[in-house]
C-alpha cells in the first residue's frame, strides 16, 4: 500500500519538532534550516502551516533534472534525490512549483523529501498528529468523516 | 558537543564583538543556562554595582539542552543585576530565539558597557556587528520586529527586543523575543535599554548536534511520552494553557484579591481558560484561536487570542494599531490573576488587551498588576487622589483605568513613569511601604501564603525576589506532585521549598522548561543530557548542581546588601488573616519555617550560607 503523509494545519502548535526530526535524518544535525519540511507561522491569522513536498505522480522535478539525479522510489512514491548523481544546478528546484525542492550550499546537492524511505520522521516527532502518514488513496479519510458527521440527520 | 564552547562579548562602549572560548572548568560545577551565567555574573560584576550603569553586565544564555530535540529545549536565560531587586535577576523565556542562538554557534551572547548611541545587534553565524537602531528607537517591539525583519529581508529573523517602557527606565521591563515570549521579570529589559540597546537579531545556519544521537533519541522519546501521558503536561496544559489554574486556585481559597486584602475573586470564572473557551456575542469566535508551542515543546501551553472587536479597548484603534485586531500572544494565568483578580477586573478582553501591550511594550504582567492594585488600594483610602494619577479614577475593578495605566507605563509616560518604579519605591513615596506586596522589592505571584504555605517561604527566600518560578511547591501542596502536601502546614515545608529550589536551578540550568518538572523528575532529565553531553550527569549530580547555583545567588545577594536582611514577607502575610475559604483565618508561617529552612540549608541561624557548605559545594 502506498502511503502519503497528511497534513492538518488546524493541529499545527509550531513547535518544530517535525523540522528537527527531519534535519537530523536528513543531515544529522538538529538545524531548522536544514528541514525539508518546513512550519509556516501566520502571526495575525494565528495559524501555524506545515509544508513539504506532496510527491506528485508526474513530478515537475524529475523531469526537469537533467542528470536523472531524480529517481521514483516505487516502493514509496517518493521522488528521491541520487546524491552521487546530483550536479547541483537547481534546475529541479525551479521546475517545482511550489518551491519544495531547495538547495543545500554546504553539500553543493538539492534537498527534498524522500518519506524517509518509507518511515517519515516528521510524523512520528508531531506531537499533535498535525503531520500523520496515512494510506495514499484516502488522505482524505478524515475530514470526510468529519464532514459525514456534521451531516449526519437527527435522531 | 551539544555546548558550542563558544561565547560572544560584545562591549558596547569600545563597540567591539570578540568570540572566547566558554569556560569548561564552570560548566562542570553550574552545567548551563541559569547556573553558569549566574557564575559569569559573580567572577565579573561586583555584588555592589549600580544595576543600571555600564559597569553591570547582561548575559543571555543557553543551557546544553537548547536547540535540541529534547522536548521543550529552546529555553534561554537573561542574567544580570536587577534594577528591580538589587539581587541577581534571572529571567527564562520561551519562543525561538535560544535555539536560534545556538544554532547560530554561541552558548552565550555577553552584552558590557553602554553604547554612546542607540543600537541593535545583528548576528549572522560568526558574524556579529553593532548597527544603529535610531529609526527604532521610540518603537514598540512590535514595530521594531517588523523593521528588522524588513531591514534584513529574512523572514525567519529572531528578534529579541526591548519596548519603550525599556528605554524610559521603567523599572520591571522585559526582553520579548519573537513578538511575545517574555524573559519577563526583575528588570532585564531595563538593563539592556540602560545600554543603549534596543535589540538583538539572530539568524543561525549551523545547527546543534548530540554525543550519542541513538540514546538521546532513546532517552528523548522516552521523556516525551512521559510528558504526554501526565494530566498537567498531557491534559491540563495544552487544554487551558496555564490559565488552567485560574478556577482551581481561586475555589481553594488561594487566589489573591484586592492587593492581598482577600483570598478568593468572585469574577475568577470570567476571566479562567475556560472562559477563553466560551464564544462571544460580537463575532461567534472564542477567545482562544489556537494553542501555540515554543520551541521544540511537546505541551504547547502557549495561547494565541483575539481581542473581541467590540470591545472598547480596541474600538477606535487605527490601522495603525491593527495588531490589536489580529492574533497575538494570549493570557497567560499571571498576567490574569495579576491584572484582573488583584485589581478585582473580571473583564476577559480587557486583560487579554492589556497583555497584548504587556508584549507590545515590553513589560512584567505581574509587577505591572501588583503595582496597579497597590496604587488602587491607596487612591480608595484617599492617599493618592486624581490630582497624583493624572485624572484617572484608579478604584479596583474600573477596567478603564487599569488599561490607561498600563498603557502609560508601556510608554512611560507621566503616572505610567511614577507606577513604572514598582509597588516598593512607589507605595514608600506615599508613605504606606507595607501595602506593597513585594519581597526583595519584586511583587508576588499569584498564589496566597496564607492558603499555600510553601509559597510564602518560597517568595521569602527566592533569590530573585518573590517568584513562583524557583520553588513552585503548588505542584505538591495543590496538584500533589511529586506526593500531596497539606497547603495549610508549615511542617515538612522547609525541606520540600528546598528540593523544589534545587531541582528547578538544575532544570533551568539544563536549558528546558520547568513545566516539565510536573511530569519529570531529574531522573528523567540526566539520561537526555548523558546522551547529549560528553561527561557522566548523574541525578544527584543534577541535585548538586542546583544547590549550587542557589547558594551562589544567594553569597550574591549577600553582598549586594539584600541576603537573609531581605527573607521578609510584607506584614499583611503575617498579621491579616485569610478572610474566606479552607485558610480562613490563617495567616504565614514564615517564623516557623524559615528557621528550618536555614537550618536544612546548611546555613547559620542568621541565614548567612556557612564556610562548611561553600566549602562542600565547591564555592
Amino acid at each position: 500500500m502506498q502511503m502519503s503523509l497528511v497534513i492538518d494545519a488546524n493541529k499545527c502548535t509550531g513547535c518544530l519538532q517535525c523540522e528537527m526530526a527531519c534535519s537530523y535524518e536528513g543531515e544529522g544535525v538538529f538545524n531548522p534550516t536544514k528541514s525539508r519540511i518546513k512550519i509556516f507561522p501566520f502571526h495575525e491569522e494565528g495559524i501555524f502551516v506545515p509544508y513539504t513536498c506532496t510527491q506528485c505522480d508526474e513530478a515537475w522535478c524529475m523531469h526537469a533534472c537533467p542528470v536523472e539525479a531524480i529517481q521514483l522510489n516505487k516502493a514509496t512514491g517518493a521522488k528521491e534525490i541520487i546524491n552521487d548523481l546530483c550536479v547541483g544546478c537547481k534546475v529541479c528546484t525551479i521546475a517545482c512549483p511550489f518551491g519544495t525542492v531547495n538547495y543545500n550550499a554546504d553539500s553543493g546537492k538539492v534537498i527534498k523529501c524522500d518519506l524517509c524511505g518509507g518511515d517519515p520522521e516528521c510524523a512520528k516527532a508531531c506531537p499533535t498528529d498535525a503531520i500523520t502518514y496515512q494510506d495514499a488513496n484516502w488522505t482524505g479519510y478524515d475530514k470526510m468523516k468529519d464532514y459525514a458527521a456534521k451531516a449526519m440527520p437527527a435522531k | 558537543m551539544s555546548w558550542t564552547k563558544k561565547v560572544l562579548r560584545i562591549n558596547l562602549t569600545k563597540g567591539t564583538c570578540t568570540p572566547e572560548p566558554l569556560n569548561m572548568e564552570w560548566v562542570e560545577q553550574f552545567l548551563g543556562q541559569r547556573g553558569l551565567a549566574t557564575k559569569y555574573l559573580t567572577e565579573e560584576v561586583p555584588p555592589t554595582t549600580d544595576p543600571l550603569s555600564p559597569e553591570n553586565t547582561m548575559y543571555m544564555i543557553t543551557g546544553p539542552l537548547t536547540g535540541t530535540m529534547a522536548s521543550t529545549a529552546g529555553r534561554y536565560s537573561v542574567v544580570t543585576k536587577s534594577p528591580l531587586t538589587n539581587a541577581v535577576a534571572c529571567s527564562n523565556s520561551g519562543g525561538f530565539f535560544g535555539n536560534e542562538m545556538k544554532c547560530a554557534g554561541w552558548d552565550m551572547i555577553i552584552l558590557e558597557g553602554k553604547s554612546p548611541t542607540p543600537v541593535y545587534i545583528s548576528i549572522n553565524d560568526d558574524n556579529a556587528e553593532i548597527l544603529p537602531a535610531d529609526e527604532i528607537w521610540g518603537k514598540s517591539v512590535w514595530e521594531a520586529d517588523e523593521w528588522l525583519h524588513t531591514k534584513h529581508q529574512d523572514p525567519q529573523l529572531r528578534c529579541a527586543v526591548i519596548g519603550v517602557s525599556g528605554e524610559k527606565g521603567v523599572l520591571y521591563s522585559a526582553i520579548i523575543n519573537d513578538l511575545h515570549r517574555a524573559a519577563g521579570r526583575s528588570g532585564v529589559g531595563t538593563v539592556m535599554g540602560s545600554k543603549n540597546v534596543k535589540a538583538i537579531a539572530l539568524r543561525g545556519s549551523k545547527g546543534v548536534t548530540v554525543n550519542d544521537p541513538k540514546a538521546f533519541f532513546e532517552a528523548t522519546n522516552a521523556a516525551k511520552k512521559i510528558l504526554a501521558e501526565n494530566a498537567v503536561t498531557g491534559e491540563g496544559l495544552p487544554a487551558l494553557g496555564t490559565q488552567v489554574l485560574m478556577n482551581v486556585i481561586n475555589e481553594m481559597g488561594a487566589q489573591p484579591t484586592h492587593n492581598y486584602k482577600e483570598v478568593s475573586f468572585a469574577g475568577a470564572s470570567k476571566i479562567s481558560g475556560e472562559a477563553m473557551l466560551e464564544p462571544r456575542e460580537s463575532d461567534g469566535k472564542p477567545n482562544l484561536t489556537r494553542n501555540a508551542g515554543c520551541f521544540a515543546c511537546t505541551i504547547s501551553c502557549g495561547r494565541i487570542s483575539t481581542i473581541d472587536p467590540q470591545h472598547f479597548s480596541v474600538q477606535n484603534k487605527d490601522d495603525l494599531h491593527h495588531s490589536y485586531h489580529a492574533n497575538s500572544g494570549g493570557l497567560e494565568y499571571e498576567a490574569a490573576w495579576a491584572l484582573g483578580s488583584d485589581t478585582g477586573i473580571d473583564d476577559l478582553d480587557a486583560l487579554t488587551y492589556a497583555q497584548f501591550v504587556c508584549n507590545e511594550q515590553g513589560l512584567d504582567p505581574i509587577t505591572l498588576g501588583s503595582t496597579i492594585a497597590a496604587a488602587m488600594e491607596m487612591f480608595e483610602m484617599g492617599v493618592i487622589t486624581t490630582e497624583d494619577t493624572g485624572g484617572i479614577e484608579l478604584n479596583f475593578g474600573n477596567a478603564e483605568a487599569m488599561i490607561k495605566c498600563t498603557e502609560l507605563v508601556g510608554k512611560g509616560e507621566g503616572f505610567g513613569l511614577e507606577l513604572g518604579q514598582g509597588s516598593a519605591r512607589f507605595c514608600a513615596k506615599h508613605g504606606h511601604p507595607e501595602l506593597s506586596m513585594t519581597v526583595r522589592g519584586q511583587e508576588f505571584p499569584a498564589y496566597d501564603p496564607r492558603s499555600i504555605q510553601g509559597m510564602g517561604l518560597g517568595y521569602a527566600t527566592s533569590n530573585r525576589g518573590a517568584c513562583h518560578l524557583r520553588g513552585y511547591t503548588v505542584a505538591s501542596e495543590v496538584l500533589g506532585i511529586p506526593v500531596k502536601t497539606d497547603p495549610l502546614e508549615t511542617e515538612g515545608k522547609a525541606g520540600l521549598q528546598i528540593a523544589f529550589q534545587n531541582a528547578t536551578a538544575a532544570f533551568d540550568s539544563a536549558g528546558i522548561c520547568i513545566f516539565t518538572s510536573f511530569a519529570w523528575s531529574l531522573e528523567d532529565v540526566a539520561p537526555q543530557l548523558n546522551a547529549a553531553c560528553e561527561g557522566e550527569w548523574t541525578p544527584e549530580r543534577l541535585g548538586e548542581i542546583g544547590e549550587r547555583v542557589w547558594n551562589l545567588e544567594r553569597l550574591y545577594n549577600e553582598a549586594a546588601g539584600v541576603g537573609a536582611c531581605a527573607d521578609k514577607l510584607p506584614p499583611r502575610m503575617t498579621s491579616l488573616p485569610a478572610n474566606t475559604g479552607p485558610a480562613e483565618g490563617k495567616v504565614s508561617g514564615l517564623a516557623t519555617m524559615l528557621p528550618e529552612y536555614y537550618a536544612e540549608r546548611g546555613w547559620s541561624p542568621e541565614g548567612d550560607v556557612t564556610t562548611e557548605t561553600k566549602a562542600r559545594l565547591g564555592l
